[in-house]
Protein backbone atom coordinates (compact mmCIF):
# COMPACT_ATOMS: atom_id res chain seq x y z
CA UNK A 1 0.00 0.00 0.00
CA UNK A 2 1.16 3.46 -0.56
CA UNK A 3 0.34 5.73 1.14
CA UNK A 4 2.69 8.58 -0.44
CA UNK A 5 0.40 8.12 -3.55
CA UNK A 6 -2.31 7.65 -1.60
CA UNK A 7 -1.82 10.74 -0.01
CA UNK A 8 -1.04 12.66 -3.14
CA UNK A 9 -4.68 11.12 -4.50
CA UNK A 10 -6.47 13.30 -1.23
CA UNK A 11 -4.53 16.18 -2.19
CA UNK A 12 -5.24 16.15 -5.90
CA UNK A 13 -9.12 17.17 -4.91
CA UNK A 14 -7.51 20.45 -3.15
CA UNK A 15 -5.44 21.46 -0.98
CA UNK A 16 -6.01 19.99 2.12
CA UNK A 17 -4.64 20.21 5.83
CA UNK A 18 -2.30 17.12 7.99
CA UNK A 19 -5.22 15.96 10.23
CA UNK A 20 -7.63 15.97 7.63
CA UNK A 21 -5.51 14.00 5.04
CA UNK A 22 -5.10 11.26 8.22
CA UNK A 23 -8.59 11.08 8.50
CA UNK A 24 -9.58 10.80 5.13
CA UNK A 25 -7.35 8.49 4.48
CA UNK A 26 -8.47 6.15 7.39
CA UNK A 27 -11.96 7.04 6.02
CA UNK A 28 -11.26 5.92 2.44
CA UNK A 29 -10.21 2.57 3.52
CA UNK A 30 -12.57 1.56 5.56
CA UNK A 31 -10.49 1.93 8.74
CA UNK A 32 -8.83 -0.98 8.00
CA UNK A 33 -4.81 0.21 7.83
CA UNK A 34 -4.82 2.64 10.24
CA UNK A 35 -2.24 5.29 10.12
CA UNK A 36 -1.47 7.49 12.54
CA UNK A 37 0.05 11.31 12.45
CA UNK A 38 3.64 10.57 12.81
CA UNK A 39 3.08 8.54 9.41
CA UNK A 40 1.21 11.32 7.58
CA UNK A 41 3.90 14.18 8.67
CA UNK A 42 7.06 11.95 7.75
CA UNK A 43 5.37 11.09 4.38
CA UNK A 44 4.44 14.80 4.07
CA UNK A 45 7.53 16.04 4.68
CA UNK A 46 9.32 13.67 1.61
CA UNK A 47 6.59 14.34 -0.57
CA UNK A 48 7.46 17.93 -0.11
CA UNK A 49 11.49 17.34 -0.23
CA UNK A 50 11.28 15.60 -3.50
CA UNK A 51 9.02 18.29 -4.81
CA UNK A 52 5.50 16.49 -5.41
CA UNK A 53 3.76 18.92 -2.61
CA UNK A 54 4.09 22.49 -1.51
CA UNK A 55 3.12 23.48 2.04
CA UNK A 56 1.88 26.82 3.41
CA UNK A 57 4.69 29.10 3.76
CA UNK A 58 6.08 30.15 7.23
CA UNK A 59 3.35 27.89 9.59
CA UNK A 60 5.71 25.82 11.90
CA UNK A 61 4.44 21.69 11.34
CA UNK A 62 0.93 20.81 12.84
CA UNK A 63 -1.96 19.59 12.38
CA UNK A 64 -3.03 22.78 10.73
CA UNK A 65 -0.17 22.86 8.34
CA UNK A 66 -1.96 22.85 4.82
CA UNK A 67 -0.29 21.00 1.74
CA UNK A 68 -1.06 21.05 -1.98
CA UNK A 69 -0.09 19.01 -4.92
CA UNK A 70 2.55 20.25 -7.91
CA UNK A 71 1.78 19.49 -11.50
CA UNK A 72 5.10 17.08 -10.42
CA UNK A 73 3.03 15.49 -7.82
CA UNK A 74 0.11 14.89 -10.28
CA UNK A 75 2.19 13.64 -13.11
CA UNK A 76 3.53 11.02 -10.42
CA UNK A 77 0.12 10.40 -9.54
CA UNK A 78 -1.04 9.44 -12.64
CA UNK A 79 2.19 7.12 -13.41
CA UNK A 80 1.37 5.11 -10.69
CA UNK A 81 -2.18 4.53 -11.53
CA UNK A 82 -0.73 3.25 -14.68
CA UNK A 83 0.02 -0.54 -14.71
CA UNK A 84 3.17 -1.83 -13.80
CA UNK A 85 5.49 -3.36 -16.52
CA UNK A 86 6.01 -6.96 -15.58
CA UNK A 87 8.10 -7.97 -12.73
CA UNK A 88 10.23 -10.81 -11.55
CA UNK A 89 8.38 -12.15 -8.44
CA UNK A 90 9.40 -11.17 -5.35
CA UNK A 91 10.90 -13.92 -3.11
CA UNK A 92 8.15 -15.48 -0.76
CA UNK A 93 9.43 -15.96 2.92
CA UNK A 94 6.15 -18.96 2.66
CA UNK A 95 8.02 -20.63 -0.07
CA UNK A 96 11.04 -20.51 1.27
CA UNK A 97 10.08 -21.86 4.99
CA UNK A 98 7.96 -24.67 2.87
CA UNK A 99 10.88 -25.49 1.40
CA UNK A 100 12.96 -25.49 3.34
CA UNK A 101 11.09 -27.67 5.85
CA UNK A 102 11.20 -30.52 3.25
CA UNK A 103 14.76 -30.83 3.35
CA UNK A 104 14.93 -30.54 7.73
CA UNK A 105 15.19 -33.87 9.41
CA UNK A 106 11.80 -34.96 11.58
CA UNK A 107 9.84 -32.35 9.94
CA UNK A 108 6.50 -33.05 8.73
CA UNK A 109 6.00 -30.42 5.70
CA UNK A 110 2.37 -31.27 5.81
CA UNK A 111 1.92 -30.39 9.53
CA UNK A 112 3.91 -27.11 8.93
CA UNK A 113 1.62 -26.60 5.81
CA UNK A 114 -1.75 -26.72 7.98
CA UNK A 115 -0.24 -24.46 10.91
CA UNK A 116 0.12 -21.76 8.12
CA UNK A 117 -3.38 -22.63 6.66
CA UNK A 118 -4.93 -22.45 10.12
CA UNK A 119 -3.07 -18.67 10.68
CA UNK A 120 -3.73 -17.83 7.42
CA UNK A 121 -7.71 -18.82 7.77
CA UNK A 122 -7.85 -17.00 11.39
CA UNK A 123 -6.73 -13.63 9.76
CA UNK A 124 -9.43 -14.69 6.53
CA UNK A 125 -11.90 -14.94 9.52
CA UNK A 126 -11.00 -11.63 11.24
CA UNK A 127 -11.77 -9.70 8.13
CA UNK A 128 -14.47 -11.57 6.94
CA UNK A 129 -15.77 -10.20 10.20
CA UNK A 130 -15.54 -6.63 9.66
CA UNK A 131 -17.35 -7.03 6.34
CA UNK A 132 -19.75 -8.90 8.21
CA UNK A 133 -20.00 -6.85 11.14
CA UNK A 134 -20.55 -3.79 8.20
CA UNK A 135 -22.99 -4.95 6.10
CA UNK A 136 -23.39 -5.34 2.37
CA UNK A 137 -23.58 -1.39 2.03
CA UNK A 138 -20.32 -0.25 2.67
CA UNK A 139 -18.29 -0.36 -0.37
CA UNK A 140 -15.50 1.28 -0.02
CA UNK A 141 -14.95 -1.22 2.92
CA UNK A 142 -15.47 -4.12 1.08
CA UNK A 143 -13.74 -3.17 -1.53
CA UNK A 144 -10.88 -2.86 0.67
CA UNK A 145 -11.14 -6.08 2.68
CA UNK A 146 -12.05 -8.00 -0.50
CA UNK A 147 -8.80 -7.37 -1.53
CA UNK A 148 -6.56 -8.62 1.79
CA UNK A 149 -8.83 -11.81 1.69
CA UNK A 150 -8.26 -12.74 -2.21
CA UNK A 151 -4.61 -11.64 -1.53
CA UNK A 152 -4.61 -14.23 1.67
CA UNK A 153 -7.05 -17.12 -0.41
CA UNK A 154 -4.21 -17.34 -3.00
CA UNK A 155 -1.67 -18.01 -0.12
CA UNK A 156 -3.96 -20.76 1.11
CA UNK A 157 -4.49 -22.31 -2.27
CA UNK A 158 -1.06 -22.09 -3.00
CA UNK A 159 -0.52 -24.04 0.35
CA UNK A 160 -3.31 -26.68 -0.78
CA UNK A 161 -2.01 -27.24 -3.95
CA UNK A 162 1.44 -27.87 -2.10
CA UNK A 163 -0.52 -30.02 0.24
CA UNK A 164 -1.86 -31.77 -2.18
CA UNK A 165 1.74 -32.55 -4.31
CA UNK A 166 3.47 -33.27 -1.27
CA UNK A 167 0.88 -35.95 -0.44
CA UNK A 168 1.16 -37.89 -3.52
CA UNK A 169 4.67 -38.39 -3.55
CA UNK A 170 4.38 -39.39 -0.14
CA UNK A 171 1.76 -41.92 -1.27
CA UNK A 172 3.79 -42.72 -4.16
CA UNK A 173 7.21 -43.33 -2.19
CA UNK A 174 5.14 -45.63 0.03
CA UNK A 175 4.26 -47.95 -2.62
CA UNK A 176 7.56 -48.33 -4.00
CA UNK A 177 9.34 -50.27 -1.47
CA UNK A 178 6.78 -52.97 -1.68
CA UNK A 179 6.81 -52.39 -5.60
CA UNK A 180 10.48 -52.65 -6.03
CA UNK A 181 10.53 -55.71 -3.45
CA UNK A 182 8.16 -57.89 -5.37
CA UNK A 183 10.08 -56.68 -8.61
CA UNK A 184 13.59 -58.32 -6.76
CA UNK A 185 11.31 -61.49 -5.95
CA UNK A 186 10.34 -61.87 -9.24
CA UNK A 187 13.77 -61.32 -10.51
CA UNK A 188 15.00 -64.03 -8.36
CA UNK A 189 12.28 -66.21 -9.26
CA UNK A 190 12.85 -66.11 -12.97
CA UNK A 191 16.94 -66.50 -12.30
CA UNK B 1 -24.14 -22.98 24.42
CA UNK B 2 -26.02 -25.73 23.74
CA UNK B 3 -25.05 -28.85 21.42
CA UNK B 4 -26.64 -29.62 18.83
CA UNK B 5 -25.72 -31.84 16.66
CA UNK B 6 -22.81 -33.80 18.43
CA UNK B 7 -20.70 -36.11 16.64
CA UNK B 8 -18.35 -38.59 18.99
CA UNK B 9 -15.55 -40.74 17.53
CA UNK B 10 -17.40 -41.45 14.32
CA UNK B 11 -15.75 -43.32 11.51
CA UNK B 12 -17.04 -44.42 8.35
CA UNK B 13 -15.53 -47.30 6.21
CA UNK B 14 -16.42 -48.08 2.42
CA UNK B 15 -16.02 -51.56 0.82
CA UNK B 16 -13.81 -54.22 2.87
CA UNK B 17 -10.41 -56.19 2.36
CA UNK B 18 -8.21 -54.84 -0.19
CA UNK B 19 -10.46 -52.30 -1.65
CA UNK B 20 -11.38 -50.93 2.03
CA UNK B 21 -11.49 -46.89 2.37
CA UNK B 22 -11.94 -45.13 5.48
CA UNK B 23 -13.77 -42.30 4.74
CA UNK B 24 -13.79 -40.82 7.92
CA UNK B 25 -11.46 -42.48 11.26
CA UNK B 26 -12.80 -41.14 14.50
CA UNK B 27 -13.84 -37.13 14.27
CA UNK B 28 -15.17 -35.70 16.73
CA UNK B 29 -17.50 -33.02 15.81
CA UNK B 30 -19.77 -30.58 18.13
CA UNK B 31 -21.88 -27.50 16.67
CA UNK B 32 -24.02 -25.48 19.36
CA UNK B 33 -26.75 -23.59 18.69
CA UNK B 34 -26.41 -19.95 17.05
CA UNK B 35 -23.09 -21.61 15.48
CA UNK B 36 -21.78 -22.03 12.49
CA UNK B 37 -19.17 -24.19 11.40
CA UNK B 38 -17.20 -24.83 8.00
CA UNK B 39 -15.21 -27.82 7.06
CA UNK B 40 -12.63 -27.69 5.07
CA UNK B 41 -10.02 -30.19 3.05
CA UNK B 42 -9.49 -31.68 -0.28
CA UNK B 43 -11.15 -33.79 -2.13
CA UNK B 44 -11.32 -37.62 -0.61
CA UNK B 45 -10.48 -35.76 2.84
CA UNK B 46 -14.38 -37.41 4.16
CA UNK B 47 -16.21 -34.20 4.61
CA UNK B 48 -19.26 -34.44 2.60
CA UNK B 49 -19.04 -38.14 4.11
CA UNK B 50 -19.03 -35.85 7.68
CA UNK B 51 -22.21 -33.88 6.47
CA UNK B 52 -24.11 -36.82 4.70
CA UNK B 53 -23.37 -38.94 8.18
CA UNK B 54 -24.43 -35.22 10.07
CA UNK B 55 -27.94 -35.37 8.51
CA UNK B 56 -28.78 -39.15 9.05
CA UNK B 57 -28.73 -39.78 4.94
CA UNK B 58 -25.67 -42.63 5.40
CA UNK B 59 -24.79 -44.24 8.41
CA UNK B 60 -21.54 -44.38 10.25
CA UNK B 61 -19.63 -47.46 10.73
CA UNK B 62 -18.83 -46.64 14.40
CA UNK B 63 -19.12 -43.66 16.76
CA UNK B 64 -22.18 -41.95 18.13
CA UNK B 65 -24.78 -39.11 16.84
CA UNK B 66 -26.58 -36.59 18.54
CA UNK B 67 -28.84 -34.14 17.08
CA UNK B 68 -30.48 -32.25 20.32
CA UNK B 69 -29.57 -34.81 22.37
CA UNK B 70 -30.68 -37.79 20.50
CA UNK B 71 -29.31 -40.90 19.81
CA UNK B 72 -29.49 -41.24 15.96
CA UNK B 73 -28.88 -45.14 16.09
CA UNK B 74 -31.63 -45.33 18.93
CA UNK B 75 -34.14 -44.36 16.96
CA UNK B 76 -36.80 -46.16 14.66
CA UNK B 77 -36.14 -45.78 11.13
CA UNK B 78 -39.48 -43.58 10.79
CA UNK B 79 -38.55 -41.48 13.86
CA UNK B 80 -35.32 -40.49 11.70
CA UNK B 81 -37.33 -39.99 8.74
CA UNK B 82 -39.22 -37.42 10.12
CA UNK B 83 -36.53 -35.80 12.28
CA UNK B 84 -34.75 -35.15 8.65
CA UNK B 85 -37.85 -33.67 7.36
CA UNK B 86 -38.38 -31.41 10.54
CA UNK B 87 -34.99 -30.50 12.04
CA UNK B 88 -32.78 -30.60 8.94
CA UNK B 89 -32.45 -28.40 6.51
CA UNK B 90 -29.89 -29.06 3.57
CA UNK B 91 -28.60 -26.62 0.68
CA UNK B 92 -27.09 -28.24 -2.23
CA UNK B 93 -23.97 -27.26 -4.08
CA UNK B 94 -26.13 -27.60 -7.46
CA UNK B 95 -29.40 -26.25 -5.51
CA UNK B 96 -31.63 -29.24 -6.35
CA UNK B 97 -35.27 -27.32 -6.99
CA UNK B 98 -37.44 -28.86 -8.33
CA UNK B 99 -38.10 -27.05 -12.08
CA UNK B 100 -41.43 -27.77 -11.77
CA UNK B 101 -42.88 -26.23 -8.90
CA UNK B 102 -42.54 -22.31 -8.72
CA UNK B 103 -39.84 -21.07 -5.87
CA UNK B 104 -42.56 -20.79 -2.99
CA UNK B 105 -43.94 -24.08 -3.61
CA UNK B 106 -40.17 -25.56 -3.84
CA UNK B 107 -39.77 -23.90 -0.30
CA UNK B 108 -43.04 -25.52 0.71
CA UNK B 109 -42.27 -28.93 -0.26
CA UNK B 110 -40.18 -29.88 3.30
CA UNK B 111 -43.28 -28.93 5.27
CA UNK B 112 -46.05 -30.39 3.15
CA UNK B 113 -43.98 -34.06 2.96
CA UNK B 114 -44.48 -33.89 6.78
CA UNK B 115 -48.05 -33.31 6.88
CA UNK B 116 -48.26 -29.40 7.52
CA UNK B 117 -51.61 -28.27 6.15
CA UNK B 118 -51.12 -26.53 2.47
CA UNK B 119 -52.09 -23.08 3.33
CA UNK B 120 -50.03 -23.00 6.43
CA UNK B 121 -46.92 -24.29 4.59
CA UNK B 122 -47.17 -21.73 1.54
CA UNK B 123 -47.65 -19.27 4.30
CA UNK B 124 -44.23 -20.29 6.17
CA UNK B 125 -42.57 -20.64 3.03
CA UNK B 126 -44.08 -16.93 1.89
CA UNK B 127 -42.51 -15.72 4.96
CA UNK B 128 -38.86 -17.43 4.24
CA UNK B 129 -38.74 -16.00 0.84
CA UNK B 130 -39.27 -12.43 2.01
CA UNK B 131 -36.79 -12.75 4.73
CA UNK B 132 -34.39 -13.35 1.71
CA UNK B 133 -36.30 -10.78 0.05
CA UNK B 134 -37.28 -13.13 -2.58
CA UNK B 135 -41.00 -12.28 -2.26
CA UNK B 136 -41.28 -11.08 -5.34
CA UNK B 137 -40.20 -14.23 -6.81
CA UNK B 138 -42.79 -16.30 -5.22
CA UNK B 139 -44.23 -17.52 -8.48
CA UNK B 140 -41.91 -18.06 -10.63
CA UNK B 141 -40.12 -21.31 -11.38
CA UNK B 142 -36.30 -21.78 -10.90
CA UNK B 143 -35.46 -21.58 -14.85
CA UNK B 144 -36.91 -18.30 -14.76
CA UNK B 145 -34.93 -17.07 -11.39
CA UNK B 146 -30.98 -16.61 -11.77
CA UNK B 147 -28.18 -17.97 -10.52
CA UNK B 148 -28.43 -16.09 -7.23
CA UNK B 149 -31.70 -16.03 -6.61
CA UNK B 150 -32.08 -19.82 -6.97
CA UNK B 151 -29.66 -20.69 -4.44
CA UNK B 152 -31.43 -18.28 -1.86
CA UNK B 153 -34.81 -20.05 -2.79
CA UNK B 154 -32.59 -23.26 -1.94
CA UNK B 155 -31.35 -21.30 1.30
CA UNK B 156 -35.20 -20.67 2.12
CA UNK B 157 -35.94 -24.45 1.94
CA UNK B 158 -33.45 -25.12 4.58
CA UNK B 159 -34.58 -23.17 6.79
CA UNK B 160 -38.26 -22.95 6.28
CA UNK B 161 -40.22 -23.87 9.31
CA UNK B 162 -38.72 -24.99 12.64
CA UNK B 163 -35.64 -26.33 11.46
CA UNK B 164 -32.44 -26.55 13.73
CA UNK B 165 -29.43 -28.16 12.14
CA UNK B 166 -28.63 -26.24 8.84
CA UNK B 167 -26.04 -28.66 6.56
CA UNK B 168 -24.78 -27.08 3.46
CA UNK B 169 -21.98 -28.59 0.51
CA UNK B 170 -20.59 -26.16 -1.22
CA UNK B 171 -23.13 -23.68 -0.80
CA UNK B 172 -22.20 -21.24 -3.52
CA UNK B 173 -21.73 -23.74 -6.38
CA UNK B 174 -20.39 -21.73 -9.54
CA UNK B 175 -22.13 -18.25 -7.96
CA UNK B 176 -19.41 -15.23 -8.50
CA UNK B 177 -18.09 -15.00 -5.25
CA UNK B 178 -20.40 -11.51 -4.15
CA UNK B 179 -23.09 -13.79 -5.03
CA UNK B 180 -21.03 -16.86 -2.48
CA UNK B 181 -20.65 -14.45 -0.13
CA UNK B 182 -24.79 -13.65 0.11
CA UNK B 183 -25.53 -16.92 0.71
CA UNK B 184 -22.88 -16.67 3.32
CA UNK B 185 -24.30 -14.10 4.63
CA UNK B 186 -27.99 -15.88 5.01
CA UNK B 187 -26.19 -18.98 5.95
CA UNK B 188 -24.97 -16.62 9.08
CA UNK B 189 -27.80 -14.78 9.56
CA UNK B 190 -29.56 -18.31 10.14
CA UNK B 191 -27.25 -19.36 12.66
CA UNK B 192 -27.41 -16.20 15.15
CA UNK B 193 -31.38 -16.81 14.86
CA UNK B 194 -30.67 -20.23 16.89
CA UNK B 195 -29.95 -22.93 13.79
CA UNK B 196 -26.97 -25.33 13.89
CA UNK B 197 -24.76 -24.83 10.76
CA UNK B 198 -21.99 -26.52 8.92
CA UNK B 199 -20.84 -25.68 5.75
CA UNK B 200 -18.64 -28.08 3.62
CA UNK B 201 -16.21 -26.05 1.45
CA UNK B 202 -12.79 -26.22 0.34
CA UNK B 203 -12.92 -22.27 -0.36
CA UNK B 204 -11.31 -20.56 2.14
CA UNK B 205 -13.18 -17.00 1.34
CA UNK B 206 -16.67 -19.01 2.34
CA UNK B 207 -15.14 -20.86 5.28
CA UNK B 208 -14.08 -18.08 6.94
CA UNK B 209 -17.94 -16.54 7.37
CA UNK B 210 -17.95 -19.52 9.69
CA UNK B 211 -17.31 -18.98 13.72
CA UNK B 212 -15.05 -21.61 13.71
CA UNK B 213 -13.01 -24.00 10.92
CA UNK B 214 -12.32 -27.67 11.26
CA UNK B 215 -9.72 -28.94 8.54
CA UNK B 216 -10.27 -33.03 7.70
CA UNK B 217 -6.84 -35.01 5.91
CA UNK B 218 -7.59 -38.33 5.12
CA UNK B 219 -10.84 -38.72 7.11
CA UNK B 220 -8.82 -37.31 10.43
CA UNK B 221 -9.94 -34.21 11.93
CA UNK B 222 -6.12 -32.13 11.80
CA UNK B 223 -6.73 -29.10 13.12
CA UNK B 224 -9.67 -26.35 14.14
CA UNK B 225 -9.64 -22.38 13.99
CA UNK B 226 -9.43 -20.59 17.53
CA UNK B 227 -11.96 -18.50 18.02
CA UNK B 228 -11.18 -15.51 16.40
CA UNK B 229 -10.60 -12.64 18.60
CA UNK B 230 -12.00 -9.04 17.45
CA UNK B 231 -10.98 -6.84 14.35
CA UNK B 232 -8.55 -4.93 16.15
CA UNK B 233 -6.09 -7.87 16.59
CA UNK B 234 -5.73 -7.38 12.68
CA UNK B 235 -4.38 -4.25 13.45
CA UNK B 236 -1.79 -4.98 15.36
CA UNK B 237 0.13 -7.22 12.29
CA UNK B 238 -1.09 -4.44 9.83
CA UNK B 239 -2.36 -5.56 6.11
CA UNK B 240 1.08 -6.48 4.29
CA UNK B 241 1.79 -9.55 7.05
Amino acid sequence: MSVRHALLALLSEGPKYGLKLQQEFEARTGEVWPLNVGQVYTTLQRLERDGLVASDDGTSDGPQKGFTITEYGREELLAWLRPPVAEIPPRDELVIKILVAMQVPGIEVRDVIQAHRRRLVESMQRYTRIKAEAGPGDMRLALVVDAELFRLEGVVRWLDAADSRIGQLASERSDQPVESSETTRERSMTR
Amino acid sequence: MTAMLDMRRVSKVHGSGPSEVRALREVDLTVGRGELVAVMGPSGSGKSTLLTIAGTLEDATSGEILIDGAEISAMSPDDRARLRRRSIGYVFQDFNLLAGLTAVENVALPLELDGVVSSRAQDSAHEALRSLGLEDRAGHFPDDLSGGEQQRVAVARAVVGNRRLLLADEPSGALDSVNGEAVMRLLRDACRRGMAGVVVTHDSQLAAWADRVVFLRDGRMVDQTISPSGPESLLEHGPGQ
